[in-house]
């Protein structure tokens, strides 16, 4: 039996990522030099000692599997529990896609129950934070809840775009309004949630043979749960948050990594990032080479001028190049004299000598693969 | 299909590390900023299909245990073969054996249980990236009994002197085996023998009260072997003393040395650590260098080698040195010319100046 298991909900296609999410899964679009988002949460997880977690899948799932493999890097290779990835499957009464968050757990009730644990974690792999479950949990305990959500305090003026819950002073919910135009309060659901598991799965039960409802932890089981008066408490969460679903936001979230006093997250030995690592050898930073407000990872060879930009392994800047405020994927291979600046450049582009591509600070940064940069290049003749 | 098991030797290395080797053997100093001197035999025996590798080790392997693991890092976690740590003892009251003779006796099993006829021996200090196929095909083809792997050497240095020399005739048979200073055919310590004649010769040396298994078994019995060179042609290093270590520390510096030993078909795995990216910050000045993950930079770092984890604060400076995992430099001190080994503090505004002949080294573990 195990207290607490984990369901980790990865199988978001990610659609307003554009191009980075074309061939994978949003969780494994690569993040922060050597990490996939996912491993934000894995780590969690494994930082939290939850030790048992399944992670759904759907959308374009290879790299993602390739990625968790056995769970070793996060310590979740283990004879009981461990980390098994859930994907849609068929039965004797057919099949069918995860149609929501909560079809998804709904599909998986036989795996929850194996372990048959008290309570059920449920989060989701595209959120960059680190937070002790532990501590959520706990709560959720203290309060016998039948559901604890984890909230953040977000701007006001930001609020009508989160899904914002309405607590009393004891931090119970006693109401949900998803996207607000007139919020009654700042605190934004993260969609991270610890559920009674008996409780949860009597809901999964009913929502499932519900025709009307998109099964859906936010639209339909938390409502109907508020519905039905259970108690439902408010988590307050207060480290750094952030949601990477738009290009900006993913460009800011890895920018976010290079601010001096933020430096130490990734390097935070009480609380260790893991990720499924390679074996490049140490980075190589030439003679001429300039580097500066950037995190560079193992494999890179560096001989112009980066600034305020994150390069992965195994990427190549070559001599009078200038890239700033640019996210350069694994192998990206970026000819002589180049200029890339505010640019998302993919897996093994190469940028071709004297490219020069600069983006303005109040346009969406453009995200690079070979065959955009070819279309681009194109229109412009090259250069220039 | 013929096929190699694979024995690294750390019995009767020479060496000269002083405060290096204090704490670990001599096999598992870092160097390159992510690696272990024995990586490099390591690697080039899983890159030569070789899948189970044992290792005669005797002392001071703390360092080298914890490095190894289970061998996962080399894909040596196998359920058949993989990687064997071997120890000399065993309780046996009628064991007369000596020297590195101990360990080849009383892990007779090993040589057993392996289904490969033949052996492929190496030390930990001949620093390369490289394969022993070619080798092999070779040992085969011509039918030795042993083929030792050498290399010539363009520059003689002090490194070089511990190491055998090879007199061969034109098809490679091996002629003397010499201690000739002046010879540039440098034994790299890498041999192919046939696993029987091994253990003959084995026994042969017990027989005899012999305490050194390349010593009496083959070289001095030379002229009963047919004893085959291949000539490995690339980049390489010895390692066996402070200086050369530096040398072939800064050597690296070079970008066509590094990309020989690195950037190859064949890579040089080893323990995987998890560090984060390297963070510049923003007073980084950074040239010339290499740097393994997990370090955080605000100051100067000319022409050295920074191991993982390193932090060089704001305004200190770092030129031609070697520093190792996790030291620290503090503000506004100055390194030069220094080998800093593992978790060094430098305290603000310290200055440590040694000569690139003779760096100054600072044990583990130092505050100053």
């Amino acid at each position: 039996m195990k207290e607490c298991v984990g369901m980790l909900l990865a199988g978001g296609e990610g659609k307003r990522l554009g191009a980075l999410t074309h061939h994978i899964a949003k969780p494994a679009v690569p993040f922060g030099g050597k990490y996939r988002i996912i491993d934000f949460t894995l780590s969690n997880c494994t930082n939290s000692n939850i030790q048992t977690l399944g992670v759904l899948t759907q959308y374009s799932p290879l790299e993602l599997n390739k990625h968790i493999g056995n769970g070793k890097p996060w310590d979740l290779d283990r004879r009981n529990g461990g980390v098994t990835v859930l994907s849609p499957y068929t039965g004797k009464t057919g099949g069918d896609w995860y149609s929501g968050t909560a079809d998804a757990i709904y599909q998986n009730i036989h795996f929850i129950d194996q372990y048959n644990p008290e309570y059920v974690l449920v989060i989701s792999g595209d959120h960059i934070y680190q937070m002790d479950y532990q501590k959520l949990l706990n709560q959720h305990k203290a309060t016998r809840a039948d559901a604890t959500i984890s909230v953040i305090k977000v701007p006001w003026e930001e609020a009508s775009r989160f899904g914002i819950l309405n607590t009393t002073d004891t931090e119970r919910i006693f109401e949900f309004e998803e996207k607000p135009a007139v919020p009654g309060s700042n605190l934004a659901s993260m969609g991270i949630y610890i559920f009674t598991w008996n409780t949860l799965k009597d809901y999964l039960l009913k929502d499932a043979k519900n025709k009307a409802s998109s099964h859906d932890f936010g639209k339909d089981i938390i409502p109907t749960m508020l519905n039905d008066d259970r108690r439902l408490f408010a988590y307050q969460f207060d480290g750094y948050w952030k949601d990477v679903g738009t290009v900006q936001s993913y460009w800011e979230a890895n920018m976010d990594l290079l601010d001096e006093d933020f430096g130490n997250t990734l390097n935070n030995k009480n609380w260790r990032i893991y990720t499924n690592d390679s074996n490049f050898p140490p980075q190589y930073i030439g003679s001429n080479a300039i580097v500066n407000h950037s995190l560079v990872n193992s494999g890179c060879f560096v001989y112009g001028k980066v600034n305020r930009s994150v390069l992965f392994k195994n990427v190549v800047v070559n001599s009078g190049c200038s890239i700033s405020e640019s996210i350069l994927h694994p192998g990206t291979k970026v000819g002589k004299n180049s200029i890339l600046e505010r640019v998302i450049v993919m897996e093994n582009t190469e940028i071709p000598e004297g490219t020069n591509i600069r983006v303005s600070e109040n346009e969406e940064p453009v995200v690079l693969n070979q065959e955009i940069l070819h279309g681009m290049l194109a229109l412009t003749g090259g250069g220039k | 299909m013929k096929t190699m098991m694979g024995l690294i030797n750390l019995e009767h290395e020479h060496y000269v590390f002083n405060e290096l080797t204090y704490f670990r053997s001599s096999a598992s100093i870092p160097f390159a900023g992510r690696y272990r001197l024995i990586d490099f035999a390591l690697s080039n025996m899983v890159n030569s299909n070789v899948h189970e590798v044992a290792i005669f080790a005797r002392s001071k392997y703390r360092s080298l245990l914890d490095h190894l693991g289970t061998g996962e890092n080399w894909d040596l976690d196998r359920r058949n073969g993989g990687l064997f740590i071997l120890p000399p003892d065993w309780n046996d009251p009628t064991d007369v054996s000596k020297g590195d003779l101990q360990f080849f006796h009383n892990n007779r099993d090993y040589f057993h249980r392996g289904k490969s006829s033949y052996v492929l021996v190496s030390g930990s200090q001949f620093i390369a990236n490289t394969d022993y196929k070619e080798a092999f095909n070779l040992h085969v083809e011509r039918n030795a009994d042993v083929t030792l792997v050498s290399t010539k050497v363009e520059e003689l240095k002090d490194e070089h002197t511990p190491s055998y020399r090879i007199e061969a005739d034109d098809l490679g048979w091996v002629q003397h085996i010499t201690n000739d200073r002046k010879n540039p055919k440098v034994f790299t310590g890498v041999y192919i023998i046939n696993k029987e004649l091994l253990i003959d010769l084995v026994d042969h040396c017990i027989a005899y009260g012999h305490d050194n298994f390349f010593v009496h078994g083959i070289k001095e019995r030379l002229s009963e072997l047919k004893i085959q060179t291949y000539q490995y042609r690339g980049y390489s290093a010895f390692i066996n003393t402070i200086e050369s270590f530096y040398r072939h520390n800064m050597n690296l510096l070079s970008e066509d040395n590094y990309k020989e030993l690195f950037y190859k078909p064949t890579y040089i795995r080893t323990k995987v650590s998890n560090n984060s990216p390297v963070k510049y910050r923003s007073g980084a000045v950074v040239d010339h260098s290499i740097l393994a993950n997990g370090c955080v930079v605000d100051g100067d770092v000319e022409g050295s080698v920074l191991f993982r984890g390193v932090v060089v604060k704001e305004g200190a400076s770092v030129k031609n040195s070697i520093i190792m995992q996790r030291c620290e430099i503090e503000e506004g001190a100055y390194l030069e010319n220094v080998i800093l080994d593992k978790d060094v503090h430098i305290s603000k505004g310290q200055r440590i100046i040694g000569s690139k002949d003779k760096p100054f080294v600072i044990a583990k573990r130092q505050t100053i």
